[in-house]
């Protein structure tokens, strides 16, 4: 193998800075987890991570976030195409506004929320004859996600439509292609892989998520537990090893996840940049 | 006004440069407490400080930190450098010493009454009218109930419910287990939320308007009732409770560093004091001291109430069959 010489300078420099710095950050904290772990002998390992009540967590905790990623991509598309290609007035408030679940404290946006959907709050009241419970429910659960994760995608979209010249829609338009054409033709193959990153940064978001969503799901083992709180728990009965142990499965598919998405979003923009 | 503020400024520039900082000492000490103290402390720190000031002229700032009685613990054992903790239950202690050896293995005789200079109960909390008669635990498991309590496993509060419910529900069937544990069954059945902590139980029944009764510290439902919703709650004392000792020690270790050994112990034997008794008789906490007790004999209801000792084996044993993972309350949840 031949090292081709780079052109710009400073490459090894910055390199090893990066990696220096990501082990500081990012690495060393994620390998403690994975050493804590190995108090716990491989069966042992086995037995924490797959009991019914943790198995259910997992699916609660990645189902909820998933749906709750794919609420925002849809809404927020829209969002951020409202924000981008009309003007109206409050324009500044609205896009102020999309930035408020960054910087609420989430258990703030848990209390909130619980207060709204609990069957004597503004909505809550209002579904409850309807035969639908939102707040101690997964669906609460879904509703804590969709709020936190919204900026996500709108911010991740939004200068990628920006930069999206309105005149290769018109173009698109007076050569007789229908909205709907113009839509998945022109408009979604270029926000779409920033479109996907926007997913996977609110879904990965989600996972992890703590605050918000122990005021509003109840916490029933079994039906609206999360994975974060069954971590918890069992630091609580200073299981530091089990708590480990189901904190590395985490991690282990999130990372596996995220990979797949920005294997996904690559392959994409690979084909796209082939197409043009 | 502002010349007086002046000359005070000045004055005690003065004062400060002819008066050594050796005249009168500040000492900071740091007592790591669980959630429902918050008032209690509050009221304790300050009668505490203006004792000291008497005694010795050394002036005491207490700080107290307050979060559940385990995450408390846990942080101690971390380093969070307490000269004493006053937490919700004996097992939390337990592990200072377990996990961190910052105390001494016989640190529950080190004071009286097991350590607890306070005692309290668990009492149940219901809606105005008690509008659906609940008057003993048997109430608790019938169908249409809602039961408001928070989860055992992180919460020391749940922890005394749940062991007070196991208690009445032994004695009721004269001690056959596997009915006892179908009676507890049947109750957590009726639990619609687990919130993580006390208070957001206490949050969950009072401001959310979930459940029919809160099983609650019978501080926090006094609390709860005088403070949070006059008139709107009614305190309900079964025939059976359990005797919550809330422990405090000392943390020898990080009091020896900060050489403030002497003013931890004053703080503790403080609580044990007819004026540490009366702060907490009047912040709900049932005192430990005779003539104390006897005062507020009629604020406190009485009941029968059973020790963790004699009824459980000790904490290490109770945390062991009912909590950890596989114990009986999880037992009530696997299908």
């Amino acid at each position: 193998m031949t090292t081709r010489k780079n052109v710009l300078p400073g490459f090894n420099l910055s390199l090893g800075y990066t990696i220096f710095y990501l082990s500081l950050i990012v690495l060393i904290p994620l390998s403690a987890a994975f050493i804590k772990t190995t108090e716990l002998s491989l069966h042992e390992f086995w037995a924490v991570v797959s009991t019914p009540r943790v198995v259910a967590s997992y699916k609660l905790t990645f189902g909820a976030s998933f749906i709750a990623a794919l609420i925002n991509a849809v809404f927020g598309l829209l969002t951020a195409w409202v924000l981008v290609r009309y003007t109206f007035p409050g324009k500044k408030i609205i896009d102020a506004l999309v930035d408020l679940p960054f910087a609420l404290p989430t258990a703030v946006a848990g209390i909130a929320l619980t207060a709204v959907y609990s069957n004597n709050g503004w909505i809550g009241s209002w579904l409850e004859p309807h035969g639908i419970k939102v707040a101690f429910t997964p669906l609460g659960v879904v509703v804590a996600l969709t709020f936190i994760g919204l900026p996500f995608v709108v911010r991740t979209v939004q200068p990628v439509l920006e930069d999206l010249e309105a005149e290769t829609e018109e173009a698109a338009a007076s050569l007789g292609a229908n909205r709907w054409q113009t839509f998945y033709k022109i408009i979604f193959p270029a926000v779409w892989p920033a479109l996907l990153t926007g997913f996977a940064l609110a879904f990965a978001r989600a996972i992890g998520e703590y605050g918000s969503v122990i005021f509003i799901a109840g916490n029933m083992p079994m039906v609206s537990e999360i994975t974060p709180l069954i971590i918890i728990t069992k630091l609580e009965q200073y299981d530091y090893a089990g708590a480990t142990a189901v904190a590395v499965v985490m991690l282990v598919i999130s990372f596996i996840l995220l990979f797949a998405i920005n294997g996904l979003q690559w392959w994409l923009s690979r084909r796209n940049g082939s197409a043009l | 006004m502002k010349k007086s503020l002046l000359a005070l400024a000045l004055l005690s520039a003065i004062y400060g440069i002819t008066a050594p900082a050796a005249y009168a000492k500040d000492i900071n000490l740091l007592n790591v407490s669980y959630d429902p103290t918050r008032e209690f402390y509050q009221d304790f720190n300050k009668a505490f400080a203006a004792f000291w000031k008497t005694k010795t002229g050394d002036n005491v700032i207490v700080k107290t930190s307050h979060g559940g009685s385990g995450k408390q613990a846990r942080a101690i054992i971390d380093g969070l450098d307490a000269d004493v903790a006053t937490l919700a239950l004996a097992y939390d202690v337990d592990q200072l010493q377990e996990k961190a050896k910052l105390i001494p293995k016989d640190w529950q005789s080190r004071l009286q009454n097991n350590s607890s200079p306070y005692t309290s109960t668990i009492v149940f909390l219901v809606r105005k009218g008690n509008p659906k008669g609940i008057k003993d635990w048997t109430d608790l498991t019938k169908s249409g109930v809602s039961v408001i309590t928070p989860n055992p496993k992180t919460s020391g509060g749940a922890r005394w419910n749940y062991l007070a419910a196991w208690a009445y529900a032994k004695k009721q069937n004269g001690g056959d287990e596997a009915k006892t544990k179908e009676f507890v069954g049947k109750l957590f059945k009726n639990v619609p939320v687990l919130d993580t902590g006390a208070r957001g139980s206490t949050t969950t029944f009072v401001e959310r308007g979930i459940g029919d009764v809160l099983l609650a510290w019978e501080n926090e439902a006094f609390l709860a009732q005088k403070e949070l919703g006059v008139g709107k709650f009614e305190i309900v004392v079964p025939s059976l409770s359990i005797l919550a000792e809330p422990p405090v020690t000392v943390v020898d270790k990080f009091a020896k560093k900060h050489g403030n050994e002497a003013v931890a112990k004053a703080y503790l034997d403080y609580l044990y004091t007819e004026e540490g008794q009366e702060i907490a008789a009047k912040n709900y906490y049932r005192p430990t001291l005779a003539s104390v007790a006897k005062k507020y004999e009629t604020q406190f209801p009485k009941v029968k109430l059973v020790q963790i000792d004699q009824e459980f084996g000790g904490w290490q044993k109770a945390q062991k069959t009912h909590f950890s993972d596989g114990g009986t309350f999880d037992q009530i949840y696997q299908k």
